[in-house]
């Protein structure tokens, strides 16, 4: 199994990435972003065929390792292989 | 006093550290490496400064799930004095020893001068040889010292004067123009609740000898002999 794990900062958490990505964006003439927040994504693939096992266990290692939860949410998508 | 300074592939303060603990008259510190699952008995633990692990995931993340730092959790959990410095306070804010989270600078550049902290207290094991409120001058080199916490945790260390020192003014005058990162509330170092955990992004170890051009951090190293010794 496959897990895709978005890690973004929460709302509210200053991103100066995102914000340079943004000036960028509207200096190449992109007027239409409103904002934008840069993250990370990460692939792991799982020796796990069990979804709830599999959910569990990458939450996991989100708080524990993938994501500091005082400042970044993350997001768990399993896929078959 | 002996201390035990930990060493991360990636550290590169742990020389400048041992001279401070040296000069102000410590026995030759003990290395550790990460990997250990043993420290010896210290009086003080040292996390010094560096880029661990090449600040891969976040500053301090990877270095913070190493071996050695279940036995430093348990050491500090008995009381032992454990100051972590630049990454160091990386490290102990990633591993929980501390509160709070160190993101990017605000202005996402590399910060490397000297800047003026406030002692915000002069009654722990650390700070005994300054006066409150004192002003001393000390370097940062840093690109991820900005303090951030939830607003909960926020006045919760204001409130129990968790906070060690704050970026100020030659003066004293705390003001968002001499923040080097954006840290909340221009925090520059915190206790844990019983503080005798210490974590600051600027570098007081270089600061030790006159021929540093100042002394303003030696009184740490020399506070720590004098409760430690």
């Amino acid at each position: 199994m496959r897990a895709r794990v978005h890690i973004t900062l929460k709302s509210g958490v200053l991103d100066p990435q995102g914000k340079a990505i943004h000036n960028a964006l509207k200096s190449l003439g992109f007027d239409n972003v409103h904002d934008v927040r840069q993250g990370k994504y990460l692939e792991l693939d799982l020796s796990e065929s069990n979804v709830e096992q599999a959910q569990a266990s990458v939450e996991d290692m989100c708080t524990r390792l993938l994501a500091n939860t005082v400042i970044e949410d993350y997001k768990i998508e399993l896929e078959d292989d | 006093m002996k201390a035990a300074v930990v060493i991360f592939p990636g550290t590169n303060r742990d020389i400048d550290v041992i001279d401070a603990l040296m000069t102000v008259g410590g026995e030759e510190p003990v290395l550790v490496w990460h990997q250990n699952t043993e420290l010896p008995k210290t009086d003080l633990i040292v996390l010094p400064g560096g880029f661990s692990y090449g600040d891969y995931l976040r500053s301090g993340a990877m270095a913070a799930r190493s071996p050695i730092l279940k036995e430093i959790t348990a050491r500090a959990q008995t009381g032992v004095p454990i100051l972590g410095i630049c990454n160091g306070f990386q490290i102990l804010t990633e591993a929980g020893l501390l509160p709070g989270v160190l993101m990017a600078n605000r202005d996402l550049k590399f910060v490397c001068r000297d800047i003026h902290l406030k002692v915000e207290r002069a009654d722990t094991t650390f700070t005994r040889r300054y006066t409150e409120g004192q002003v001393i001058r000390v370097p940062v080199a840093h690109h991820d010292g900005n303090y951030f916490s939830d607003p909960y945790t926020l006045s919760r260390i204001e409130g129990e004067g968790q906070v060690a020192f704050r970026y100020c003014t030659r003066e004293g005058h705390l003001d968002d123009s001499v923040n080097p990162n954006g840290s909340v509330n221009g925090i520059a170092g915190v206790y844990n609740e019983s503080r005798n955990v210490l974590g600051l992004m600027p570098h007081p170890e270089d600061h030790v000898n006159h021929y540093q051009s100042c002394s303003d951090g030696r009184p740490l190293f020399e506070s720590l002999i004098e409760n430690l010794a």
